[in-house]
Parts: C-alpha cells; structure tokens; sequence
C-alpha cells in the first residue's frame, strides 16, 4: 500500500463515511475488506417498518468496494467507482449493524473488478451483494481530467 | 342541462399536489438525513441534493461520495414510482391528500436491484436528478435515473434499477 495512511485513517478522512459513521472491522493478509455502521433512526427509508434506506447500504458496500480496490498489491493508490450493481436480498433487521465484506478479484493495470456482500447478524442469509467496476488510478490525479 | 363543473381554483389544486408529495417526502428519515428536495411542474418530479460537505466522498479531489450519489438516484427513483400511483389515486378521486401523513402514508416500492453508471466525477455543488419509468407493472418496475449538476446535458450519473411495488390496496404506512 502506497498511502501513508492506516486504512481507518483513509475512512475517516471520508465525510460520508464518518456521517454514517463507519468503521473498519478487518482487511486480511488476502485482502478481504470488513467495514460496518450502525442502525440509525436517521438513516431509515421506510418509516412503517424501520428498515434503513438502500441508499445508506450502497455507500457501505461503495466504500467497502473502494477500500478493497486501494488495499491491493497492485494499487497504484487511488480509485474511483466506474459502476456497482447492488442486489437487495432482504431488508437489514432494524437495530442491527450491518457489515460488508468486499474483495478484489481481479486487477488490471487500469481496473479494479470487486464483488462485496453485505449481512446483519444472521450472517447466513445476506442482506445484499455487489459487483462493481472501480479505477485502478494515482490518487492526486482527477479522475474528470 | 350538463352544466360543466367549474375547474377547481389553481391554489386550491397547486395546494393538494404540493401537500401529497410533502408528505411522501417528509416520512422518510433518511430523505431528511441527506437533505434531498423535491421540485414539482405539474406532475413532473425534479430531485434536488444541494451541496453538503458531508456528501463527501474524496476530499483530495474533492469529489461526491459515490454512495451519496447512489443514494440520491435510488431515492429519485423510488419517489417518482410512488409519486405516480399517489398522482393517480389522487387526481381520479380515490385518495384524499389531506388523510397523509408521516404515519399514514402509502407503502413505498422496494428496491430489487440498482445500478449506478459513474460519468464524471460529481463536483462539490449541488446536483439534480430526473426519473423516467420505462416499465410498471402490477407487481415490477423498471426505472431509469438521470444526474446532472451544472449543465443537463452533461450527466455525471445515471442508474437502472428493478423495484417491487406494493399490492395495490395493501395497508397503509404504520396501520
């Protein structure tokens, strides 16, 4: 890893990531991401059952993604989300954190292929997955350029 | 005699409209979280997120966080499916506006799949989203949303997602 940062650092240099105050729970020596957030009254999307907004899932299954892409051996540093498909499963059981498990599967010189699943505590029945692509790219560079 | 019932005053329908879609978009915690608007021209539904440093996602940059942008383009989608079936129960008679409420409101559709496109990297301004719904059936939705922030023809996101509506005639909010 080229960034002077611990990957905790890295999160919570990001505003929307501390707004849904997210927290990292592991990398492995592989390579498997773990971030998690805590159920929030101002996070739900459906006030009749309490359930939080897919929205607030996305962005962890986002930054999970994008953590694995700049934690591989072959990062040149910096990334950006070109796409990410999300599943929704099932609802997260209010009251509950939710984590997300994201690993890059494949790197290219350019890309960054990341398959991410995210539970509640019954971790056997997953409340969402994702595929994305992200950008394998030098971090100080804009990606708009 | 078939005297033609007068139109209803303009205030009196602009008021109904507006009410109705206040009130779907103020029951949900996470709409307000985020700070999402709605702007409504007759019935066509314009989603708003103005500018907060909490959005963001790359402070080098600084950019949009992707998740925000998401968020706002599932949010988008979301509204304008259930803004369409309140639209029409509505406007036909079947629902009175003033019986909503953040505890009484009709049941939101649930997202199956959502896939957001990245174009270019979302700029510390505000940003503006429209929803197009390609297909609804009784029980799918296919919809498309569109992103833009300074210039419309420039998009920096657009997304597709697959949403699961709910039985019509199903109770509503938190009976």
């Amino acid at each position: 890893m080229a960034s002077p940062f611990t990957p905790q650092q890295f999160l919570d240099a990001l505003p929307h990531a501390r707004a849904l105050s997210m927290r990292l729970d592991s990398v492995t020596e592989d390579g498997h991401v773990t971030l998690s957030m805590p159920w929030d009254a101002r996070l739900v999307g459906d006030p009749a059952t309490g359930v939080l907004h897919g929205g607030a899932v996305y962005a962890l299954m986002d930054t999970a993604c994008g953590l694995a892409a700049t934690l591989h051996p072959n990062s040149s540093g910096g990334t950006a989300t070109l796409d990410l498909r999300i599943d929704y499963m099932r609802p997260a059981t209010p009251g509950q954190r939710v984590r997300a498990e994201a690993f890059c599967y494949n790197m290219t010189r350019s890309v960054a292929f990341i398959r991410a699943v995210a539970t509640d505590d019954d971790t056997a029945r997953p409340v969402a997955s994702a595929t994305g692509a992200f950008t394998n790219e030098p971090s100080r560079r804009k990606a708009d350029a | 005699m078939t005297a033609r019932t007068r139109p209803e005053p303009v205030q009196v329908v602009k008021q109904r409209r507006d009410a109705a879609l206040r009130a779907l978009v103020n029951g949900v915690p996470y709409i307000q979280f985020m700070g999402f608007q709605f702007d409504r021209r007759g019935d066509e539904l314009t989603a708003v997120m103005p500018f907060d440093e909490s959005l963001i996602g790359n402070p080098i940059l600084p950019a949009l966080h992707g998740g925000a942008t998401a968020g706002f383009l599932e949010t988008t989608a979301l509204i304008e499916l259930a803004w369409q079936s309140l639209w029409e129960d509505m406007e036909q008679g079947r629902l009175d506006p003033t019986t909503l409420h953040p505890t009484h409101l009709p049941r939101l559709p649930k997202t199956i799949d959502f896939t957001v496109d990245y174009l270019r990297s979302g700029l510390p301004r505000d940003a503006y989203a429209r929803a197009r719904v390609n297909r609804s059936g009784r029980r799918y939705a296919s919809v498309h949303v569109e992103a833009w922030q300074d210039n419309r023809a420039r998009l920096f996101a657009q997304a597709t997602g697959h949403f699961l509506m709910p039985e019509r005639g199903e109770p509503t909010g938190n009976d």
